[in-house]
């Protein structure tokens, strides 16, 4: 079956229709949502209620700090995130503050761990940014792959027998075999805020019969998704990044 | 997780292949016939053998054969069937090659130059065709080369190979250069995997050997011998066979510079040249006859920009920047708009595409039935008045005249000779006119709309714009009256 993984959409609507839209063409048989429903984006109640309805459908989805925050005020982050966190509240419906609330940290089915950010400490919300970072995480699980999101910028990470650890920056497109006698760490994207240069929305595909995963990148209406952050009144900041990818 | 030694006797069946005997056993791998009974061609499987303590080049090799081989596809790699994970039993099963490698061919050197000259240009051929799949080989030597009954070169194990779209796993796994010591490019020795001119450098260590009868530099293993070749010249092959053809000497040495960057772009490129070696453009490589002076190799040995300049240089997308261009030119009437046309379409390509080569082609036309006199009615040679016709055509861009080459086709059929040109020359762009309008030219549009159909590459068709006359039609004037 495929599986479409997704995470950091960020209210972000528009991105997120454009890679439904885009799974869909594919035939995606079930969705993985890694976590940040919620911040930044001016449409956070319409992703929540989107995403509840694939879980109900037997769609995974966990946790991340942004969806934490909403009931959590001692999570930490930056003064536009705590921004945007604060009218979301105002935002968001009680089923959907309900329904985050009650994201589990993890899920894990077949060798495979699927969490927001480094798996060693998951409700710590810790980056994997570099090689250093992705062994600490690899070293705390047995998962044979572990996916997860949170920096927005897309990574494959892998470790060998011997210990060694290769990095790699995935292609759009391109399939990419995970060989079951390494372990890997396989950082996602961002839907809803990519921050690697690119204003495309990103996301992957997992075949898990051949063990294949592929990241693309979908355009979407930028112009859309930034007005609406204007216009809810939310940092300005928080729109003109969309189009430069940062 | 560790491996055991393969279980596998002749006779027994992993995933519905069985196994029969074994052809090859190696230090990193044995290789199985096999078969099954849905596969109705002869098949190899090649299962690694890892012990305990191995050195785990041997297990990284497999993965990146593994990686790879299924994502290669054409008549140059053997054509891939199924594999097996490490967690039961690793293998790879894959076509197998009816065919002799090119190591008895090393028995009795040197080979003749039209013998070398043939292989070579097969060999580049299959070279072209993994680098456009993505993939550098880095272990181009007669024993990976197998030649197919008809005569299609077969590139074989791809454990050293290195593909621009997956995840290097030797990169980061060693430190040390892989790949085998006398067809090592310098930039391999530094440890540098993603250059495809590194099996450009390899393809001309195999010409040289093949031709001369010695390796280019020698066959050390140790780094410092291995390092010897970042500053020091092979001797020139004229040095050892003097009657050596001065075409054959360029192309060699232009395999084996140093830095990639001053090397041949493309595979596809070393091939034209040997499909057309009496059109090579002769340098001052081509009349070495002694290596660089013992001052000149000692300055360029403890010159670290020398080096710099090699790991700067080294660059994967080399084929979007060398393209080989064909510019198909019908001479009918040399300076008309059509032209120019044409020609400032070339111009702009050799803007963006500095390192392409433009082949400048006519057709000269035979007869189906009568054998063509070569001589014209006022006893010209019609085909070197053509080809004066080309140079002509290419006057103004003579200062790209090192990237031009002229070629006269006789043929029956423009098209299909402009085609089968394309096909053998690994052309990646035509370029040719269209001419509108005028009754007689219809059939010279023809030419291109055949060709553009059926290229095995991009076609651009060239054709000057046509004067328009604005006319105001009935409706839009009754409009614009009705506007009163």
């Amino acid at each position: 079956m495929l599986n479409a993984l997704m995470s950091d959409i960020h209210g972000n609507r528009q991105a997120f229709e454009a890679c439904i839209q885009h799974a869909e063409a594919r035939n995606v048989g079930r969705y993985i949502f890694l976590g940040d429903y919620v911040g930044y984006g001016a449409d956070p109640e319409w992703v929540v209620r989107k995403v509840r309805s694939y879980v109900d459908e037997g769609a995974l989805a966990v946790v991340g700090n942004h969806d934490r925050a909403i009931s959590d005020p001692s999570i930490s982050m930056n003064r536009n995130a705590e921004l945007a966190i604060e009218w979301t509240r105002t935002e968001l419906s009680n089923e959907s503050s309900r329904f985050l609330g009650l994201l589990p940290l993890t899920e894990e089915e077949a060798g495979r761990l699927y969490v927001h950010a480094d798996a060693s400490a998951p409700s710590r919300f810790r980056y994997v940014l570099d090689a250093e970072t992705a062994r600490h995480s690899l070293h705390s699980t047995h998962a044979h792959a572990t996916f997860c999101g949170h920096v927005h910028a897309p990574a494959i990470y892998s470790l060998s027998t011997a210990e060694k650890l290769t990095s790699f920056q995935p292609m759009p497109g391109v399939a990419i075999p995970i060989l079951k006698q390494r372990r890997w760490v396989i950082v996602v994207g961002s839907v809803g805020q990519p921050r690697d240069g690119h204003s495309a929305a990103s996301y992957c595909t997992f075949d898990d019969q051949t063990w294949e995963i592929t990241y693309h990148r979908v355009p979407y209406d930028v112009e859309t998704a930034a007005a609406r952050i204007r216009a809810a009144g939310l940092p300005h900041n928080l729109a003109d990044r969309l189009f430069r990818g940062r | 997780m560790r491996m055991a030694k393969p279980r596998l006797t002749s006779g027994s069946i992993i995933d519905g292949f069985v196994i029969g005997e074994t052809i090859h056993t190696g230090g990193m791998a044995m290789l199985w016939k096999v078969t099954h009974p849905d596969i109705d061609v002869p098949l190899v499987m090649k299962v690694p053998l890892l012990f305990e303590g191995e050195d785990p080049s041997a297990i990284v090799g497999f993965e990146m054969e593994q990686m790879i081989l299924p994502r290669l596809s054409g008549p140059h790699v053997p054509k891939f069937f199924a594999e097996g994970d490490f967690s039961v039993q690793p293998y790879i099963v894959m076509e197998y090659v009816t065919g002799q490698t090119l190591k008895p061919l090393l028995a009795q050197l040197p080979r003749s130059y039209p013998e070398t000259i043939e292989i070579a240009a097969r060999v580049a051929t299959a070279i072209d065709d993994i680098h456009r799949q993505n993939v550098i080989h880095l272990d181009i030597k007669p024993s990976n080369i197998l030649v197919r009954p008809e005569g299609e070169i077969v590139l074989i194990d791809f454990g050293l190979a290195h593909h621009n779209q997956l995840p290097d796993l030797m990169e980061e796994e060693f430190r040390l250069p892989y790949g085998t010591a006398p067809y090592m490019a310098p930039e391999q020795v530094l440890g540098i995997r993603r250059d495809p001119r590194s099996d450009i450098f390899a393809l001309g260590v195999l010409i040289y050997f093949l031709s001369t009868g010695s390796r280019p530099f020698g066959e050390s293993e140790s780094l410092a011998g291995l390092k010897r070749r970042l500053w020091k010249d092979p001797i020139p092959p004229r040095a050892i066979r003097p009657d050596y053809p001065p075409e054959l000497q360029e192309i060699v040495l232009h395999c084996l510079e140093v830095n990639p960057a001053a090397r041949y772009p493309t595979a596809a490129q070393v091939g034209f040249d040997l499909q057309n070696p009496a059109l090579v453009k002769l340098t001052e490589r081509a009349g070495r006859s002694r290596p660089s002076s013992f001052w000149t190799s000692l300055k360029r040995k403890f010159d670290q920009n020398n080096i710099d300049l090699l790991r700067r240089n080294a660059m994967t997308a080399q084929i979007a920047t060398a393209p080989i261009i064909m510019v198909a030119i019908d001479l009918a009437e040399g300076t008309d708009a059509l032209s120019e046309a044409l020609r400032s379409q070339v111009n702009r390509f050799l803007e963006t595409a500095p390192g392409a080569r433009i082949a400048c082609v006519n057709v000269l036309k035979q007869n189906r039935l009568t054998i063509d006199r070569t001589l014209d009615e006022s006893g010209h040679n019609k085909h070197a008045s053509r080809l004066a016709g080309l140079k002509d055509w290419a006057e103004p861009l003579r200062q790209h005249d090192r990237q031009i080459t002229y070629h006269v086709l006789e043929a029956v059929d423009a098209a299909d000779a402009i085609l089968d040109f394309a096909d053998v020359s690994h052309v990646d762009h035509i370029i040719m006119g269209a001419r509108a309008n005028s009754r007689p030219r219809r059939f010279l549009g023809s030419v291109s709309a055949i060709v553009a159909s059926r290229a095995p590459c991009t076609v651009t068709v060239v054709r000057p714009r046509a004067s328009v006359s604005l006319r105001v039609t009935n409706t839009d004037s009754s409009e614009i009256r009705g506007v009163d």
